[in-house]
């Protein structure tokens, strides 16, 4: 497998190289596996000088406001609450501290893999109030909703969700309208597109006259993905072209959708770096507000200034690099993280300290 | 035992405790020095020599996981580390602190696997201790074990030791134990048929250094905390060279691989508690990898990469050669891995 | 991952839909509620934090792989040109 695996990136590296032929491009991806894999695989030093590759906001933890986490935290240390996650919120910070110090504190808080495995917990905890932090783009939204239906039609008292999804093609809008972003073409999310379907990306292409692949996690899709992507700018093309068949069609997930339609409707919703962008979040819909830990718990959220000299909204917009930030590697490490862009896994900051890249 | 759970009683030193201690731990783990109950073990002398003496403490939850328990693990762990040095281990010590209301089942378990593990590896326990406390100031059962052991003339490891040319093996599949205990955790509901490898390496260990005498092999290192990424790490550190491994050459079984996929974890940062990681000279790499190749223990060890010198703008490191030809860093390991689904 | 037993039915409101499923040893039980198309025994399912979200015939994977090959120019004997 290994010299398979070898010769079938050579193969897509030269028609790479052929395709760019020394003119500069750059493509941004906007999903932090992604951003993962590109990191993992060392594909930046094996792709041609001239084409660059640069993390868009994929995080879904690293565009989550200070503020909004702050209140997350304050939850957590309500008596009688126990907090289910993903483990990628533990080591998050807020203005003070993070989910983990608040759990040193005596927050009760555990990590789970689903939100059904919270839902669980609810039911095997009927004297505590269990509240989901649900965070994540399309590719999670639709298994919170249909755990709130769940939720719902058994009538548990005692499972919350705290809603923090984020919808990615109106913050694509608002990213490639800044007039400062220079962007050749883009690598579609995977899964997200396993959801809201290649076609989604359409008006992105047309609008920006910018190329489009859709393509999976492995390296080799990757590469395949700034394959196409290189040829189409070479050929003076923008469309949208689906490489991740295997996961993606054109239309999408239809059923999510409409799960996640039942349960939530758009609303407006801050990005970290962005600024607000309208019917970029969701919000729960009235018929579940029992469910809906926001309303319970009548938290409000403070907009608090992002850390001082933090650079991590640039970087989300693909417009600084890590180490353009003054604290990166110094003040700002993934052991003491000052924004989200290094505590995050899929963080751009974290990946760029973890795999020394400079 | 009348009493079905761990009461405070059992700590006080009375009759309860001679009879916690009698019942749960003489009966499985007697020997000439344990059985005597003194305060101290005296142990039989032989020649002076260098001592190694080793000291852990395992916390560790769940304290049942496919492929053993705490209580193998606390044999393993420190006569590992013990191992790793070089030397041969002579006798263990045993510090129990239980939690008020254990099981006195699950108390009754550990002990048969410490007993089991301890005569297994030929390592007798020699002294105990067992304090309770109250419920909730311990999480069921927390273990520490000491270890002392003799190191014969004429061996020197340290992880200073590493030059550049030599090359770096490790004795078998990686992420075992990490990956068993990530699936044995609630509210991650997944089952795999992976095992926690959990075992002792003395006799492994015994084996290299008699296949490669000399200082052909210049240090042992078992990936525990932080895995192999960090255990690398410290090595680089410490000898100040360039340490490159290759992707491919890394054993992992695909049980593991795929638990790490779904999860969002890397191999290379979970712990090992029945590997070692060793650094032999280019000239005596291939008899160490086959003198472990003929065990049962490293019959899956592997050369996985090699020392280099250091570039001076970068410092000592570690790289891997990825699966498509690409190079990263590995680092050291920053926090607990945490399963990543974003 | 592999479907290899499934309980329960899509459109039941009271007992959501299970599907067990494996890959390379590890083996899991996810939800079937936000699936596009109901697998069956034998298909293949991209999952993500315990709920499928995307099912799959072989046929998918295999036109995939082929493209792949294709565009990285390989031959059909997975010799490099």
């Amino acid at each position: 497998m290994t010299d398979f695996a070898k010769g079938m990136a050579q193969g897509l590296l030269s028609k790479i190289k052929d395709a760019s032929s020394g003119k500069p491009m750059c493509f941004m991806e906007v999903c932090g596996t992604h951003t993962m894999s590109i990191f993992r695989s060392g594909i930046r030093k094996l792709l041609p000088r001239e084409i660059r590759l640069v993390s868009g906001p994929g995080c879904p933890v690293c565009v989550t406001p200070v503020g909004e986490i702050d209140q997350m935290i304050e939850l957590s240390l309500l008596p009688g609450v126990i907090t289910a996650t993903f483990g990628d919120m533990l080591r998050v910070p807020g203005s003070t501290y993070n989910l983990s110090e608040a759990r040193a504190r005596g927050a009760e808080i555990k990590v789970v893999y689903s939100p059904a495995d919270a839902l669980e917990i609810a039911e095997n905890n009927p004297d505590k109030e269990v509240v989901f932090l649900g965070i994540g783009f399309e590719t999670t939204a639709p298994s919170v909703a249909a755990t709130i239906l769940q939720a719902h039609r058994n009538k548990l008292k005692n499972f919350m969700v705290f809603p923090s999804h984020k919808l990615m093609p109106p913050a694509l809008d608002v990213l490639l309208s800044d007039p400062e972003i220079d962007m050749d073409g883009l690598i579609c999310p995977g899964h997200v597109s396993t959801i809201i379907g290649a076609r989604a990306f359409e008006p992105v292409a047309e609008k920006f006259q910018m190329p489009c692949v859709v393509t999976g996690f492995e390296p080799l899709d990757i590469l395949q993905g700034i394959c196409m992507l290189a040829q189409q700018v070479s050929r003076g093309e923008n469309m949208v072209e689906n490489a991740y068949r295997r996961a993606v069609s054109w239309d999408g997930n239809r059923r999510a959708r409409k799960i996640i339609e039942t349960v939530f409707k758009p609303a407006d919703a801050r990005w970290r770096g962005l600024g607000t962008i309208a019917g970029s979040g969701l919000e729960i819909r009235k018929k579940f507000r029992q469910l809906d830990a926001r309303r319970h718990f009548g938290t409000r959220e403070k907009t608090v200034p992002e850390p001082k000299g933090c650079q991590c909204a640039q970087i989300i917009k693909g417009m600084a690099l890590p180490s353009s930030c003054p604290m990166f590697s110094s003040a700002c490490t993934p052991l003491t993280p000052v924004g989200p862009c290094m505590v995050s896994s899929e963080g751009t900051c974290a990946a760029y300290y973890k795999y020394g890249e400079s | 035992m009348k009493a079905s759970r761990v009461l405070i009683d059992h700590g006080s030193g009375g009759l309860a405790t001679k009879e916690l201690i009698e019942k749960i731990f003489l009966k499985r783990l007697s020997n000439r020095y344990l059985s005597r109950l003194e305060d101290s073990a005296v142990l039989d002398g032989k020649s002076s020599g260098r001592i190694a003496l080793t000291t852990d403490s395992y916390v560790v939850d769940p304290i049942f996981f496919p492929g053993g328990d705490i209580g193998s693990l606390s044999v393993h762990g420190t006569i590992n580390d013990l191992a790793m040095q070089g030397a041969r281990p002579v006798a263990l010590t045993l510090g129990l602190i239980l939690e008020e209301g254990l099981l006195m089942e699950e108390l009754e378990q550990v002990a048969t696997s410490i007993a089991s593990a301890s005569l297994d590896a030929g390592v007798p326990v020699v002294t105990a201790d067992t304090k309770v406390v109250p419920c909730g100031k311990a999480d069921k059962i927390f273990i520490n074990t000491s270890g002392i052991g003799m190191v014969p003339e004429g061996i020197s490891l340290g992880a200073d030791r590493a030059r550049p040319g030599d090359m770096v093996l490790v004795s078998g599949f990686i992420g075992d134990h990490g990956a068993a205990i990530m699936t044995s955790r609630a509210n991650l509901s997944f089952s795999s048929g992976i095992n926690s490898d959990s075992a002792p390496l003395h006799r492994l260990v015994e084996r290299l250094l008699d296949r490669c005498p000399g200082n052909g092999l210049r240090l042992f290192r078992d990936p525990t905390r932080g895995g192999l990424a960090t255990v690398l790490n410290e090595i680089a550190q410490a000898s100040r060279v360039r340490i490159a491994i290759e992707e491919e050459a890394i054993p992992v079984r695909a049980e593991v691989i795929s638990i790490c996929e779904l999860l969002g974890l890397d191999p290379l940062y979970l712990a090992n508690e029945g590997k070692l990681v060793t650094v032999a000279a280019r000239e005596c790499a291939d008899q160490a990898l086959e003198a472990m190749k003929e065990t049962e223990e490293g019959k899956h060890a592997a050369i996985i990469g090699e020392i280099m010198e250091v570039k001076k703008a970068s410092g000592p490191r570690v790289t891997i050669k990825t699966s498509i030809g690409g190079t990263r860093i590995v680092s050291m390991l920053a926090g607990e891995p945490l399963p990543r689904i974003c | 991952m592999k479907v290899t037993a499934i309980e329960g039915d899509q459109d039941d409101i009271l007992i959501p839909p299970v599907a067990t499923v494996e890959a390379r040893g590890v083996t899991s039980r996810i939800r079937l509620d936000i699936v596009d198309r109901m697998p069956r025994v034998g298909d293949y399912v991209i999952v993500h934090a315990g709920f499928a979200i995307h099912t799959l015939a072989p046929e998918d994977a295999r036109k995939s792989m082929a493209l792949l090959q294709e565009m990285a120019g390989q031959t059909n004997d997975n010799q490099p040109r």
